[in-house]
């Protein structure tokens, strides 16, 4: 009995996440070399045409998410890296308090966060609509349905992602070795360099990991923000899914999604050093 | 330089970082003080984004519009739900995984992991697949489904990393003095490991309340609160999801102050 417990423990976990996770992923590797409609239903014929048909007819959508998705987590490493900078090091005992405040939109649901955001950057919304009022900005300026709009709001959800993991590495580094290494002489720009920002890696590596792949995936900011000409690789993935019911080729471009992300993310994990992903997955 | 002044452009670099952190806590917190504000907007025309006056009339008309209320019940019902299946089936997971070595453990926590880090988009798409597969009809059951797999993982982590930190000799201790495993459970193990279990318990909440990207793939015709949201963003949202939102953003404050007030006590 005693021998059979971890077993009995685990067993419903495991049924749903390899009935749920492990199956859906088969199934959909299935459907995706499948050709037929809704309406006469499907059949296995191994054809490989889906993946090429969706590639040639949505690569434009697919590099468009990986150049938003890129930007965005770039933008949210130069915006993020200083604060949680400040919180680690200076936050003395309102570390906690900070983190909380840079937690709050958590407590709003993402899609009507996205929208408020939306709304601020409206035509004639509180802040344009103002400025245009005064006449500090011209009658036809506009944010909305522009990339900006969509990379400023992938930047906007995802930075707390950015933020926490960089906190966390950086709230690890004894304050001591820093001071040794000014006590050495070594310049502020130097001891933040050569001591601080190697230190720091394993967070950014686990932030850049947790904003890029979720915001590159996003179909909401595209659809709220970004009007008709910034449709991303997830929006086209939903109406083929759920409009139009190609199912084949719905499957064929969210695997070629995955592979994309997933090959990405092995060129990072290289590029940054092995050692690194280790430490990151550690934690 | 002498080392004086080093020190006053730190001060200064300091002082600018201050700031600079206040700034973006601003930012990220702007949309909130609109939704907010927009909720006691007297608007008379169709779209809500231009201010007009103030109004309690959006929090007395709060379930004036039917279908969302009944979306937004939905999502209570669901949340509720996934949140029970949930924590009952990622504790025992997360005892397993933190507490024992078996056959196994290597792929279960590999499976962990993969659903923490499949996009929810390639998540919702898959499951699609499957239920078309095996001609599932899509309703409230399967959005149930959905929301357990996601949040598993994020219950199982939290349980596991307070289990690894429990000490093994108190169970024993238990069983040495005539306690049955069941009892040893519910009087030793399940008290230490609370505060992960409930934790796991309002993260699978939140995140089951929140989810629009899988959910889209997966409700069939039940309509849920985000998904409602998303539906009417081309004909104007209403200010009654403002207030809505007002009225959930207040209850998650709430009870996220007083649980780190509690765990103040408790220290």
């Amino acid at each position: 009995m005693k021998r059979l417990t971890p077993y009995l423990l685990a067993l419903p976990g495991w049924m749903w996440l390899a009935i749920f996770l492990v199956v859906p992923m088969a199934a959909m590797a299935s459907v995706s070399l499948q050709t037929g409609n809704a309406i006469d239903g499907f059949a296995m014929t191994f054809s490989v045409s889906n993946y090429t048909d969706a590639l040639s007819r949505y690569s434009t959508q697919l590099v468009r998410s990986l150049a938003y998705g890129g930007a965005a987590t770039l933008a949210m490493l130069l915006i993020g890296y200083p604060v949680a900078y400040w919180i680690a090091f200076k936050g003395g005992h309102r570390k906690s308090m900070y983190l909380f405040l840079l937690l709050l939109p958590f407590f709003v649901s993402f899609v009507l966060r996205t929208i408020s955001w939306g709304f601020l950057l409206a035509d004639d919304g509180i802040l344009f609509g103002t400025l245009k009022g005064w006449g500090l900005l011209p009658a036809d300026f506009h944010v909305l349905a522009t990339a900006f709009a969509v990379i400023a709001g992938l930047t906007y959800n995802w930075l707390p992602f950015m933020i926490l993991p960089i906190y966390v590495a950086l709230e690890r580094v004894d304050p001591r070795v820093v001071e040794a290494a000014q006590d050495l002489y070594a310049s502020r720009t130097a001891a933040f360099r050569r001591v601080v920002l190697p230190l720091s890696l394993p967070g950014v590596f686990a932030g850049v990991l947790m904003t890029f792949v979720p915001a590159t995936a996003d179909p909401v900011n595209a659809q709220v923000l970004g009007g008709t000409s910034n449709t991303m690789i997830g929006n086209i993935i939903q109406t083929t899914y759920l409009t139009n019911l190609q199912y084949p080729t719905a499957s064929a471009l969210s695997f070629t999604l995955m592979a994309v992300l997933l090959v990405g993310i092995f060129v990072y994990a290289r590029v940054l050093g092995t050692e690194n992903v280790l430490e990151a997955a550690a934690r | 330089m002498t080392r004086l002044s080093t020190r006053m452009r730190g001060k200064l670099g300091d002082r600018l970082l201050h700031a600079y952190t206040w700034l973006i806590i601003a930012w990220l917190s702007s949309p909130i003080a609109v939704m907010i504000l927009f909720g006691f907007n007297d608007k008379k025309s169709k779209s809500n984004t231009r201010w007009q006056g103030f109004t309690l009339r959006w929090y007395q008309e709060l379930f004036g519009i039917s279908d969302l209320t009944t979306a937004l019940l939905n999502s209570i019902y669901i949340a509720v739900a996934s949140t029970v299946v949930t924590v009952v089936i990622g504790t025992m997971l997360g005892l397993a995984l933190g507490r024992h070595r078996f056959k196994g453990r290597g792929v279960t926590n590999f499976l962990v992991f993969a659903a923490i880090s499949t996009p929810e988009l390639v998540m919702g798409a898959s499951l699609l697949s499957l239920f078309v597969s095996a001609n599932l009809p899509r309703d409230a059951a399967t959005i149930t489904i959905a929301h357990v797999l996601f949040s598993l993982s994020f219950v199982t982590v939290t349980v596991r990393a307070r289990v690894v930190t429990l000490d093994p000799s108190l169970e024993e201790a238990a069983r040495d003095l005539g306690a049955t495993p069941w009892g040893t459970f519910r009087q030793v193990t399940l008290p230490a490991i609370m505060p992960g279990v409930a934790a796991g318990a309002m993260l699978a909440f939140a995140l089951s309340i929140d989810d629009y990207v899988v959910t889209s793939f997966v409700n069939g015709s039940t309509i849920t609160f985000p998904l409602w949201i998303i539906g009417s963003v081309k004909t104007g949202i209403p200010p009654q999801v403002n207030v809505m939102g007002t009225l959930i953003f207040g209850i998650g404050v709430l009870i996220a102050i007083a649980n780190a007030v509690a765990a103040r006590r408790r220290a």
